[in-house]
């Protein structure tokens, strides 16, 4: 029954020929491509593959040297910005003290100054008052003087004493510059 | 971009086919409707010594003319038959037929006690109006409906003219006579090739050998070319340059390559994989390659991925493939399963030694019966616009069937696509798998715990 329905089906039948060339063309084909190139092109796209592994990993690798030195940069930058600052701080610091010390300098070269001015006053204040004292006595003594005068004059005998004081002053007077020589 | 380049020549493909399918079912139908008087007055091979022969009124030539003139088939239209074209279409052929065209291919034939005969099938005298019948015998051969037969008992070599051929193929009557051959006025009985299935499909060993590079012998041929030729230059270029992204054929071809890699050798075949890279990448390209050029429009629509012999030779490498590469374990499953009690010893080792052999039958059947279910019901959906037309009988209604049918047909053909692929995807899987269960070994530690 079977057969009388497929007596005209002949894609069903195995035909010698086509067996033989379908084993001759295939094996062919597995063989000579399979060799030639199947094999060749599964290889190149495993070394692809693996070419392609080893630069991602080279990346990350690379990636994470990155952040590495950046982190180091930073840290440095940071340490950097640090020492600025403390240098700064120093800097001003040391710049109060230098001002602090100038005006201390200033105020004691001041105080000195005043010193030295006050003393100087002292000095020229006593030598004033000296030379007041000097021209007082000197000008007590010319009143004295004077005054003495016109009451010797009245006495010859008062004279006669002004002189001989006049005498032994002059003698005194004399007698310093012979001393000196 | 791509993608309009690529609905472009789907379009185009679809259009060539249905187009081609329709030039080349008409002519065959103009010629079924001529035959009809010649066939009814054939007597039946071997009555035909006291047989009186009804008058003819052709010439000597008489396959030539039974075509071309118009006589008979002017009174009365022959219903279409829709099984015999389709299964014309899918069969395998001395000649190459595109459209009506039928091209020589080369005969290499053998006859048992006869010797060797190659020659060309152009020789036959191939009439193109007449669906690949030759007007002339060569050897004792014939040119049958583009199959080459040999004509039954002795018969001189040398060339001889054939008056007619009478094909069962022709007849609408169910009862299958032998086909026969009228040589000067003397029937002839017809032999078909040898076949090797024994009778179990009608076929069987006859009194010749057909070895001849058939229709299908030639597309496998011109596929593997166009694919080696691909792949050859293919693996220069990965040469020429290693280590580049890839251009023009490795486009296309590397993501196939690598999904066969990822999705079926890694998967099924562990660490052993790219040992079996060559042989699953030429299974899946070979088939895919044909079932693919069997679609396309113009070039014959050749069934070879959907012929037993093709797909039963595939399977029996697979076979080979996978018993010669089995293991120990794999033996041992298959024989003497490890882990289950005896008495389901018994029962499980004649279902695993079948299942051997089962698996590359399966393997040839689903890939046979895939791609010729669907070059037959692309074909009988042609065929309704002729059933519908009543030959042309009924213009109205064969124009009605061809709009139904066109879009039957363009559906059928998307799923021939898918269907292409997927079957070729399935063989390799499949394969795959089967060699992957026969070289495994990570039974070892189920083994010994069986003990």
């Amino acid at each position: 029954m079977i057969a009388t329905l497929l007596v005209d089906f002949s894609p069903l039948k195995p035909d010698f020929g086509l067996l033989f060339w379908s084993t001759v063309f295939f094996s062919l084909f597995w063989l000579l491509v399979g060799k030639m190139a199947f094999k060749p092109i599964v290889k190149a796209l495993k070394d692809r593959q693996e070419d392609i592994r080893n630069a991602l990993d080279a990346a990350r690798q690379a990636r994470s040297e990155m952040s590495d030195l950046k982190t180091e940069n930073e840290r440095v930058l940071a340490e950097a910005r640090e020492e600025k600052m403390a240098i700064i701080k120093e800097a001003k610091e040391s710049a109060n003290l230098l001002v602090a010390e100038a005006r201390d300098n200033a105020k004691a070269e001041a105080q000195r100054i005043l010193q030295q001015a006050k003393l100087d006053i002292e000095t020229a204040k006593m030598a004033a008052m000296v030379d007041v004292k000097n021209e007082i006595g000197a000008m007590a003594l010319q009143i004295a003087e004077k005054v003495i005068r016109k009451q010797l004059s009245d006495q010859p005998s008062n004279v006669a004493y002004i002189q001989q004081l006049m005498d032994e002053m002059d003698r005194g007077g004399n007698r310093a510059p012979s001393q000196k020589a | 971009m791509k993608r309009t380049i690529i609905l472009f020549f789907t379009g185009l493909f679809f259009c060539g086919k249905i187009f081609c399918q329709f030039s080349s079912v008409e002519s065959n139908n103009i010629l079924l409707a001529s035959e009809p008087t010649v066939t009814h007055s054939a007597p039946v091979a071997g009555e035909h010594e006291h047989s009186e022969e009804p008058p003819q009124n052709h010439g000597a030539s008489g396959v030539g003319e039974a075509g071309h003139t118009g006589t008979d088939s002017h009174g009365e239209h022959a219903p279409f038959d829709p099984k015999s074209t389709a299964f014309h279409h899918i069969s395998d052929l001395n000649v190459f037929s595109i459209g009506s065209w039928n091209l020589p291919l080369p005969c290499i034939l053998y006859a048992p006690g006869y010797g060797w005969s190659v020659f060309s099938s152009g020789k036959f005298g191939i009439d193109n109006a007449h669906h690949g019948n030759g007007h002339l015998a060569i050897d004792g051969y014939v040119l049958n409906h583009g199959r080459v037969n040999r004509i039954s008992g002795e018969f001189p070599r040398g060339t001889v003219e054939v008056e007619a051929i009478f094909s069962s193929s022709d007849k609408q009557s169910g009862a299958h006579e032998k086909d026969s051959v009228r040589i000067a006025g003397i029937h002839y009985g017809l032999d078909k090739p040898s076949t090797a299935d024994a009778g179990l499909f009608g076929g069987g060993i006859t009194s010749f050998y057909d070895f001849s590079l058939t229709k299908n012998a030639v597309s496998m041929l011109l596929v593997i070319l166009l694919l080696s030729w691909a792949f050859l230059s293919m693996a220069r270029s990965y040469r020429k340059a290693p280590g580049t992204a890839p251009r023009g054929a490795q486009l296309l071809f590397e993501p196939i390559i690598l999904f066969i890699q990822d999705e079926v050798a890694k998967p099924f075949l562990g660490r052993q994989w790219e040992r079996f890279m060559p042989l699953l990448l030429a299974l899946f390209f070979f088939i895919l390659g044909l079932n693919l050029f069997g679609q396309i429009p113009f070039l014959g629509g050749s069934n070879v991925t959907g012929n037993l012999s093709v797909t039963m030779v595939l399977a029996v490498i697979a076979f080979i493939v996978v018993n010669t590469n089995g293991n120990r374990h794999y033996w041992e499953h298959v024989f003497w399963m490890p882990g289950v009690p005896a008495w389901v010893k018994t029962i499980l080792t004649p279902v695993e030694v079948l299942g051997v052999f089962i698996k590359p039958l399966t393997l040839m059947l689903r890939l046979f019966a895939n791609i010729t279910a669907g070059h037959m019901a692309i074909l009988i959906f042609i065929s309704l616009i002729f059933i519908f037309g009543q030959s042309g009988a009924n213009t109205g209604a064969g124009l009605g069937a061809s709009l139904g049918s066109g879009l039957l047909t363009i559906f059928m053909m998307s799923i021939e696509l898918l269907v292409a692929v997927i079957q070729a995807f399935v063989f390799t899987l499949l394969t795959a798998c089967y060699i992957g269960a026969a070289i495994e070994d990570h039974h070892h530690a189920a083994e010994e715990h069986h003990g």
